[in-house]
C-alpha cells in the first residue's frame, strides 16, 4: 500500500521572523539564538586529532581494535563482519537519493591525541567542553557537567531530585562520564562499550550482536567490524536507575564515520530512560554514519529510549549533510517486558533508522513515537518494525512526518504477527503535515498477519498546514512563523508528551528551527 | 474610531480575482455599536477579512484606517496588536493546542508587538477563570484544543471568550448569531454588551435582526453589492425583518 501526498502549488510571500513564546522565555531566548545562526552547531574545534589509516581494509579493523586495547575474541568478531560486509550489496530499497559512497574516502577511528581517558573533567581539553558550550543544546549538561564535583552525593539524593547523567562521546572515544560513582551504588554500570569490554567482558560477550546480529543488514554489519565506541548500560536485576541516562554524541573530525554502538541490558524487573541527543559541525563532504542499538528487556524490565537528533542536514542546495543510517533494535526477551522508542528527528541529510521492538515474551509491550520533520533537501525514510512472537503481545505506533521545502518524508513500517502470537494487538496511527507546495510525505505501512485472533488497527491522515488555522492565529496576534511553530506542536503534541520534560523544551525548540522559513 | 473611505477590494488570485467591495465608505466612532446588514453574497464576510488582513483579499483602492493608523499595510498580527479583532463566521479547530496556550501566546504576542510586558500566568489564570464563569464555559473545556469537538454554541462562545480575554479596541463579530440557540445567543449578546465601552467600536455583521434585540446598535447599514446603500437607526433592522432586503432596497437603489 502506498499513498502519497504532495501538490505543486507555491506561494512566495515573506514575513519577518517574529519570536514564539514556547514554555518558558528561557526557551524563547534559545531558540532566537539558535534562529539569529541558522544553525550555530556548524563550527568544529580545533584538537589534535588521531587518526587510523584512511580507508577501509582488516589492516584498519586491526588497528581500531589495537587502539582499544581489545580482546581477540572482539577483534575475531570485527574481522567475521568486515569479510560478511565484502560480500554485501547497500540496500537501495529507501525512497531516499545520495551519490554512491567511497567507503575507502573515510576515516574510521579519530581519537582526540591528547589522551582517551580522563581522570576528571579538568582534564578534558578546553576546546571539547566550549564545544558543548557553544551548541548552546545541551544547556543542562552544562550543570551536569558541573554536578561533577557533587558527585560523591548519594544515590538517595539523585532519587529526591531527577537529574542526568551524561556520557559525551566525543568523536570516537568517551571523554566524560559522570554521576558514574552514584549510578555504582545502585550497581547501574553505564560507561563507554570500549571500557565495557575492559572491565565487563563477560556480559558484552553475552549480550552484543544478539538483538542485530552482526549479519542483519550492510550499515550493521560495517558497524560490526569498525565501531568505534558508543555506550554500554546495564541495571542490574529489580533496579530502577535512580537517573535518566544521556549521551551526546557529536561528529567532529572531517571526514570521520562514526559508528557508534550501543548496549543497554535491563535485568529482570529494571527499569532505565536513555536519552539520545545529537548535533554535529557543519561540513561540505557528507557524513556517514552508521550506528547500531540494541536494547534487552529481560522480563519485566522495562527500557524507554528517547532521541533528538539534529544533525547538519546540509545546505540549502542540499550540499554536504549527515547520511544517517542507523540499525536500532529492541528485544522483549522476557515476558511482560516493555521498550518504547520516542524519536524527534529533524536533522540529517539523509536518514534511514526503523528503530524496532522484537516482542518475544509473552504480554510484551512495544512503543514507537516519533516525529520527523524534513526541510529544504532533506530525505527521511524512517518508521519502526514491531515483530510479535510471544502471546498476547501488544505495540503501538505513532508517527508524525513533517515535511516542508522541497522535502521528502516517507514513513515505512512492519507490524508482523507471527504463528504463536497469539490474541496480539498493534495500533498504528500514521499523521502527515506537509508545510508548502513542493514537498512530499509518503506511508508506507506493511502488516504480516499469520493469526484470526489478532487485533489490528491503523489510521493514517495527511493534511496541508491549512491556511484557515494560519489565519486565525495570526488574527488572535499571532506572527506568521510563531503560528506555524503552535500549530506544528499541536500537530506533534501526542509525541512530545512521551519525552522526558527536558527533551521536550529542546524537542520543541528544535521543531521550532528546523521549520525556519518554511511557510511562503 | 474606524474609518473607512471609498474601499474597493477583490478576491482570488491574477485573472481569477472578482472586485467584491465596490467603494465603501462607513465610519464607526469609537463607543459606538454598528450592524451591517446585508443579503447574502453582499461583501459581508469579505469586508471582515479585508479589514483584518486575510491573504487572498487584495484592497485596489480607498483607505481604512483605526485610531488613525492605517491598518491597511499591516500584517494580520499587527492589526490585532493595535485592537482589532474578529469573531469568526466560522471558528476554527486547532488540534493539540489548548485554547488556554493558545489565548496566553496570542496575548503575549500581541503584547510584545505593543512592547509590553508579558501577562504573569496568576494573572492570566484569574483573568480566565473569571470570563469563563461570565459566558458560562466549563474551565475544562479551556483545556481542550481549541474549537475540536466544540459545538456550535460552544465555538461562538469561546469566540467571546478570546475577545474578552484580549480586550481589543475595537470588534467585528461577524455572523455571531448563527448557529446559536436563544440562551447561548444571550449569554453571548451578554458578554458583547459587557465590552461596550466609551473607548470601544464594534461592528456588527448579521443576517438577522434578532441578535439586534439583544446588542443593541446605534446605526444600522445595509451592505449590497460591496457598498453601503442606506444608514439608519436602529428601527431600520425591523423594517428590514418586516419587508425584506428587496423592499428596502427597491427604494434605495
Amino acid at each position: 500500500m502506498d499513498c502519497c501526498g504532495g501538490t505543486d502549488e507555491h506561494e512566495d510571500d515573506c514575513t519577518e521572523v517574529t519570536v514564539k513564546e514556547g514554555i518558558d522565555a528561557k526557551t524563547v531566548e534559545a531558540a532566537k539564538a539558535l534562529e539569529s545562526e541558522n544553525y550555530s552547531a556548524g563550527f568544529s574545534t580545533e584538537i589534535e586529532t588521531e587518526y587510523s589509516p584512511k580507508g577501509l581494509s582488516e589492516d584498519t579493523i586491526r588497528f581500531i581494535s589495537a587502539k582499544k586495547e581489545e580482546p581477540e575474541w572482539l577483534l575475531e568478531w570485527r574481522l567475521a563482519a568486515y569479510r560478511r560486509w565484502l560480500t554485501m550489496e547497500e540496500p537501495t530499497w529507501a525512497k531516499v537519493r545520495y551519490d554512491p559512497i567511497d567507503y575507502q574516502e573515510y576515516y574510521y577511528y579519530a581519537a582526540p591525541k591528547s589522551g582517551a581517558k580522563y581522570e576528571s573533567i579538568d582534564d578534558v581539553p578546553k576546546e571539547i567542553l566550549e564545544t558543548y558550550e557553544k551548541l548552546g543544546i545541551p544547556l543542562r549538561e552544562a550543570e551536569v557537567l558541573l554536578g561533577v564535583e557533587g558527585a560523591a552525593e548519594t544515590a538517595a539524593t539523585a532519587r529526591e531530585a531527577p537529574r542526568v547523567a551524561v556520557d559525551a562521546v566525543f568523536d570516537s572515544v568517551s571523554v566524560a562520564t559522570t554521576f558514574r560513582k552514584e549510578l555504582e551504588k545502585a550497581g547501574v554500570i553505564f560507561m563507554s562499550i570500549s571500557e565495557a569490554v575492559r572491565e565487563y567482558p563477560e556480559l558484552v560477550k553475552k549480550y552484543l550482536g544478539t538483538v542485530v546480529p552482526q549479519s542483519d543488514n550492510y550499515f550493521a554489519t560495517l558497524n560490526s567490524a569498525v565501531f568505534s565506541d558508543g555506550t554500554f548500560v546495564y541495571v542490574p536485576k529489580g533496579v530502577r536507575c535512580p537517573m535518566e541516562l544521556s549521551t551526546y554524541f557529536r561528529m567532529n573530525a572531517e571526514n570521520t564515520g562514526q559508528f557508534e554502538r550501543t548496549l543497554i541490558v535491563c535485568d529482570e524487573g529494571a527499569y532505565v530512560s536513555y536519552l539520545e541527543g545529537c548535533t554535529a559541525p557543519m561540513r561540505d563532504e557528507n557524513q556517514l554514519h552508521a550506528a547500531v542499538v540494541e536494547l534487552v528487556a529481560l522480563d519485566d524490565a522495562e527500557i524507554k529510549y528517547s532521541t533528538v537528533q539534529n544533525w547538519w542536514p546540509g545546505d540549502e542546495d542540499g550540499k554536504g549533510g549527515i547520511y544517517n543510517f542507523v540499525t536500532k533494535r529492541g528485544d522483549c526477551r522476557g515476558p511482560r517486558s516493555k521498550i518504547s522508542w520516542t524519536q524527534v528527528e529533524t536533522g540529517s541529510a539523509v536518514t534511514w533508522k526503523y528503530p524496532s521492538c522484537i516482542l518475544r515474551g509473552d504480554d510484551s509491550v512495544g512503543e514507537f513515537y516519533s516525529i520527523a520533520v524534513t526541510n529544504g533537501r532533506q530525505q527521511a525514510d524512517t518508521g519502526t518494525k514491531m515483530i510479535h512472537l510471544g502471546k498476547r503481545t501488544k505495540s503501538r505506533i505513532i508517527s508524525k512526518g513533517i515535511s516542508a521545502g522541497k522535502s521528502d518524508n516517507t514513513y515505512r513500517g512492519l507490524v508482523s504477527i507471527n504463528k504463536r502470537a497469539e490474541k496480539a494487538r498493534n495500533f498504528t496511527q500514521c499523521d502527515s503535515l506537509l508545510i508548502g507546495g513542493r514537498c512530499g510525505a509518503h506511508t508506507v505501512p506493511y502488516v504480516e498477519n499469520r493469526r484470526a485472533d489478532a487485533q489490528l488497527e491503523h489510521e493514517a491522515t495527511t493534511t496541508k498546514l491549512s491556511e484557515d488555522q494560519l489565519f486565525y492565529a495570526r488574527q488572535r496576534g499571532l506572527g506568521e512563523e510563531q503560528a506555524v511553530a503552535l500549530l506544528v506542536n499541536g500537530f506533534v503534541r501526542e509525541v512530545l508528551q512521551e519525552l522526558p520534560m527536558e527533551f521536550a523544551v529542546e524537542a520543541q525548540k528544535l521543531l521550532e528551527v528546523s521549520l525556519e522559513g518554511s511557510v511562503g | 474610531m474606524l474609518k473607512i473611505e471609498n474601499l474597493t477590494a477583490t478576491v482570488g488570485e491574477a485573472e481569477e480575482a472578482k472586485q467584491i467591495i465596490n467603494g465603501l465608505t462607513l465610519e464607526v466612532p469609537a463607543g459606538e455599536v454598528h450592524a451591517i446588514m446585508g443579503p447574502n453574497g453582499a461583501g459581508k464576510s469579505t469586508l471582515s477579512y479585508v479589514l483584518t488582513g486575510r491573504s487572498g483579499y487584495e484592497v485596489t483602492g480607498g483607505s481604512a484606517t483605526l485610531n488613525g493608523d492605517d491598518i491597511l499595510e499591516m500584517d494580520p498580527e499587527e492589526r490585532a496588536a493595535k485592537g482589532m479583532f474578529l469573531s469568526f463566521q466560522y471558528p476554527v479547530e486547532i488540534p493539540g493546542v489548548p485554547v488556554m496556550t493558545f489565548v496566553r501566546t496570542a496575548m503575549n504576542s500581541q503584547r510584545k508587538l505593543r512592547g509590553e510586558d508579558e501577562i504573569s500566568a496568576p494573572d492570566f489564570i484569574k483573568k480566565s477563570r473569571e470570563i469563563a464563569k461570565q459566558l458560562k464555559l466549563d474551565a475544562e473545556m479551556l483545556k481542550r484544543p481549541v474549537n475540536v469537538g466544540f459545538s456550535g454554541g460552544e465555538k461562538k462562545r469561546l469566540e467571546i471568550y478570546q475577545m474578552m480575554m484580549l480586550e481589543p479596541r475595537f470588534l467585528i463579530l461577524d455572523e455571531t448569531d448563527s448557529g446559536l440557540d436563544i440562551d447561548a445567543l444571550k449569554t453571548v449578546a451578554e458578554g458583547v454588551n459587557a465590552m461596550r465601552s466609551p473607548e470601544r467600536g464594534m461592528l456588527v455583521i448579521t443576517h438577522y435582526q434578532r441578535l439586534l434585540d439583544y446588542i443593541k446598535p446605534d446605526k444600522v447599514h445595509v451592505l449590497a453589492a460591496g457598498r453601503i446603500v442606506k444608514t439608519g437607526g436602529p428601527d431600520l433592522a425591523h423594517r428590514l425583518e418586516a419587508e425584506g432586503y428587496d423592499g428596502v432596497l427597491g427604494e434605495a437603489v
